[in-house]
């Protein structure tokens, strides 16, 4: 995938890092307003294509090279699962939130409060941003020569029509 | 009837999956027909006049963690609103994975039609 | 000390999830990390047999939050999912090595295996749905594994027909919150007891009948089966054939129909309509079929009908008030076949996908002779076949009995002539696929054929032990009580089962 003209290219670069910051915000306030781990991580990707659609795959390849995104995504599952099993381990049952009934009770419509669910959203804000990044990237590797493509579709046609 | 609505969006869709020939059709017709079931499962959830279940300072009270009664009674429901989250990111999955296979077809066979790609009988 | 449930969902998936952060030099922990969870699963699954528990996620209780439960029938089919996936799982250290992604395969495999434990071991409507699209999920991307013009088809076509089936089984999950306003399947019970059954929730059922139908390949909905199971790898046609159409299709369809509807005339009526179907139609598409993959296909249609025409036989005649022991006996030969197939069902692929990696084709006119070659194989494959068949003493002699003497004995005497008419559709199947495959002259292009090695062997083998042994669970009556009857009883006890079991 080939870049974009300059003027795209200068804006992007400065809108991609608001979007990253709005979906961050998204994440870390969901058990306050609208949203969460999901909806977060997927502005996170969406940054990620906006800067692959101005720049370019190669570009954005070097600024996330595929296998550091690829553990990024066995990190963030991998951490969901820990909250998981410290619920066991801790609080008696899984998924347990030990932290609200046991240690960091906190305020009402704080940051702070809620227990494991703020640790839950950024685990799985991590995690689906860093998937869909992947999924996207790896759905844009596909490049097709439309020539040969033709070709082949003809020697099907008329290879079908010998037999 | 709005219910009714719903139920035409889940056969227009099933109408597109079950008779288009073009891969990408198909796939466009079953996102149909889960979105229309989304769409119903929220519309469950309504009360007439109600409003989002989003607490702010006003409807709780923050020294005894109790909610007012007033919010409960102008709430609509929020269960199926994380059902329809959940449901979303499942469609979501399948979406990607359909939309790959469709363009691995692509490359191997040239066409998006599926009455060309039949290579498998009996 | 009693293991909490979740462990059956939570060591597959995390696993899995490790899997893909090792590299490539890692390559053979992964496999060995991959099976030592199976194996670690069949262990537990062993350990927790018998009990009857309800554990609620996250200490919320019941109506709150999400329940797991584990009774006579979730714990069945939890010993055959463990038992199958830890077979499939060796079988695949070996036969996974002629594709290139293996650390992938065993990702989605063990994701899979999550998917179905969630699905059998689920208390909660929603929570059963989400499970079951995870298994379907990840058996989707399975079955295009290798990345060729059929096996995409092949997953292209499942794919389609399984969304739409899911989303036949979102909506009817939608129609029922709607109707009664609790996801919990006790609290749903009880609340269809007390009103009733309006025009919503039997819409609601049939749209499970419809979606459940799809995803175990009841005969008007079987069209994905017979490309998709061919294409997949083979450990991979074992766990789809043997026991992802039972866990998603057949499991969900009885739960619902037994413990959370209650069972009605109707809706036994179209069960064995369409066991009937089934059975018949692939009885008879199977013996034209010179694919040994897509025969062995087709008699999983077969078979899979057998299991649904003993539960319906049970369904209506627990509904007409008659004798409870026929209507016993009927579910105890749906319960027993269905467990029986999902072993030489699994075998049998498992011996198909030895033949090809040995020969290099799945055509059976393009082999012949392979008994002097390769004399393991033949003997698991033989074991197999007598089973499926019906040859006594093997299990599918004694399943397809009991269910032969409950439709006589409830009056169904045409329903028995089908049952032995397609008994013998599947003996002639199977000595054809004998004839062609091990029989006969070796032809020039297969002189280079060498038995299986390996853990391949492994799992054949002990598959193939369990098979011969699995006739003592219903010959030896103290087994039979402590294995198959558990499940039975919960089937029978209908709506009160989950309301008893949570102390409603």
């Amino acid at each position: 995938m080939k870049g974009m003209t300059v003027i795209v290219k200068t804006v992007s670069s400065w809108v991609k890092v608001l979007i990253f910051l709005f979906g961050i915000y998204i994440i870390l306030f969901g058990h306050l307003s609208p949203g969460g781990g999901f909806a977060g991580g997927v502005i996170l990707a969406s940054s990620y294509v906006l800067l692959m659609l101005a720049f370019g795959r190669e570009f954005v390849e070097k600024n996330l090279p595929l296998p550091i995104a690829s553990r990024l995504d066995c990190l963030g599952a991998f951490l969901f699962a820990l909250i998981a099993i410290l619920g066991l381990v801790v609080g008696g049952s899984f998924f347990v939130n030990f932290l609200y009934q046991k240690y960091l009770p906190g305020e009402p419509f704080n940051l702070v409060s809620g227990g494991t669910i703020p640790l839950s959203n950024l685990a799985i804000g991590l995690k689906v941003g860093a998937s869909l990044f992947l999924v996207i990237f790896a759905l844009s590797m596909f490049r097709y020569d439309s020539e040969s493509l033709a070709n082949k579709r003809l020697s099907d046609r008329t290879g079908e029509s010998k037999e | 009837m709005l219910y009714a609505l719903c139920f035409l969006l889940f056969m227009i869709g099933l109408y597109c999956a079950v008779v288009k020939k073009n891969m990408v059709k198909i796939v466009i017709g079953i996102v149909v027909m889960e979105y229309a079931v989304n769409l119903f499962l929220i519309m469950l959830g309504y009360r007439t006049g109600g409003t989002a279940p989003i607490l702010s300072t006003s409807d709780a009270d923050v020294a005894t963690k109790a909610v007012t009664a007033h919010f409960l009674a102008a709430v609509v429901d929020p269960l199926p609103q994380a059902l329809v989250l959940t449901s979303i990111v499942i469609s979501l999955g399948s979406l990607a994975l359909m939309i790959s296979i469709c363009i691995r077809t692509y490359t191997k066979y040239g066409t998006f039609d599926i009455t060309e790609i039949r290579r498998l009988r009996g | 000390m009693s293991v909490p449930l979740p462990v059956f969902v939570a060591i597959p998936l995390v696993v899995a999830f490790v899997l893909p952060a090792l590299g490539k030099g890692l390559r053979p922990v992964a496999t060995f990390l991959a099976n030592l969870a199976m194996i670690s699963l069949l262990v537990l699954a062993v350990m927790s047999f018998g009990d009857a528990r309800v554990y609620q996620v996250g200490g919320w209780s019941i109506p709150l939050g999400i329940n797991m439960v584990l009774d006579g029938f979730s714990s069945l089919l939890l010993l055959a999912i463990t038992a199958v996936g830890t077979a499939a799982m060796l079988f695949s250290t070996r036969y996974m090595e002629q594709y290139t992604a293996k650390p992938k395969y065993l990702t989605l495999f063990l994701l899979m295996v999550a998917g179905m434990n969630g699905v059998v071991l689920s208390g909660d409507i929603f929570n059963l749905y989400v499970f079951l699209e995870i298994a379907s999920i990840a058996s989707y991307a399975l079955v295009g594994f290798g990345g060729e013009h059929e096996e995409l088809e092949a997953s292209f076509k499942y794919m389609v027909l399984g969304s739409i089936a899911s989303a036949f089984v979102l909506f009817g999950i939608a129609l029922v919150y709607g109707n009664t306003g609790s996801l919990n399947m006790a609290y749903i019970a009880r609340a269809i007891q007390g009103t009733g059954m309006n025009a919503g929730l039997a819409f609601a059922l049939s749209l499970f009948v419809a979606g459940f139908g799809l995803k175990a390949a009841l005969v008007p909905f079987h069209a994905w089966l017979p490309d998709a199971h061919p294409s997949a790898p083979a450990p991979i046609s074992a766990m789809l054939s043997g026991v992802l159409i039972k866990a998603l299709g057949i499991y969900a369809l009885t739960r619902l129909i037994f413990n959370v509807f209650g069972v009605s005339i109707p809706v036994g009526w179209v069960l064995i309509a369409l066991g009937l179907l089934s059975m018949v139609a692939g009885g008879l598409l199977a013996i034209g079929q010179w694919d040994f993959k897509r025969l062995l296909a087709y008699s999983s249609i077969s078979q899979v009908g057998y299991v649904v025409l003993g539960i319906g036989l049970g369904t209506v005649l627990l509904a007409k008030g008659a004798s409870v022991a026929w209507a016993s006996l009927a579910i105890l030969g749906g319960l027993f076949h269905l467990v029986n197939h999902s072993v030489y069902k699994s075998l049998l692929f498992l011996t198909s996908g030895a033949v090809e990696m040995a020969t290099g084709t799945r055509q059976m006119r393009d082999m012949g002779g392979l008994a002097d070659r390769m004399p393991v194989t033949r003997a698991t494959c033989t074991v197999a076949s007598a089973s499926i068949a019906g040859v006594p003493p093997f299990p599918g002699f004694w399943s397809k009995l009991i269910l032969v003497i409950a439709a006589v004995q409830a009056g169904f005497y045409w329903i028995a002539a089908a049952i032995v008419c397609v008994a013998v559709c599947t003996l002639i199947m199977y000595l054809k696929v004998q004839r062609y495959v091990f029989l006969g002259e070796l032809p020039e292009h297969l002189r280079h054929v060498r038995e299986t090695k390996g853990s391949m062997l492994v799992a054949m083998v002990s598959l193939a032990v369990l098979c011969v042994f699995m006739s003592l669970l219903v010959l030896v009556p103290s087994l039979r009580a402590a294995v198959l009857q558990p499940a039975v009883d919960v089937l029978l006890e209908g709506v009160n089962h989950s309301t008893r079991l949570i102390d409603l």
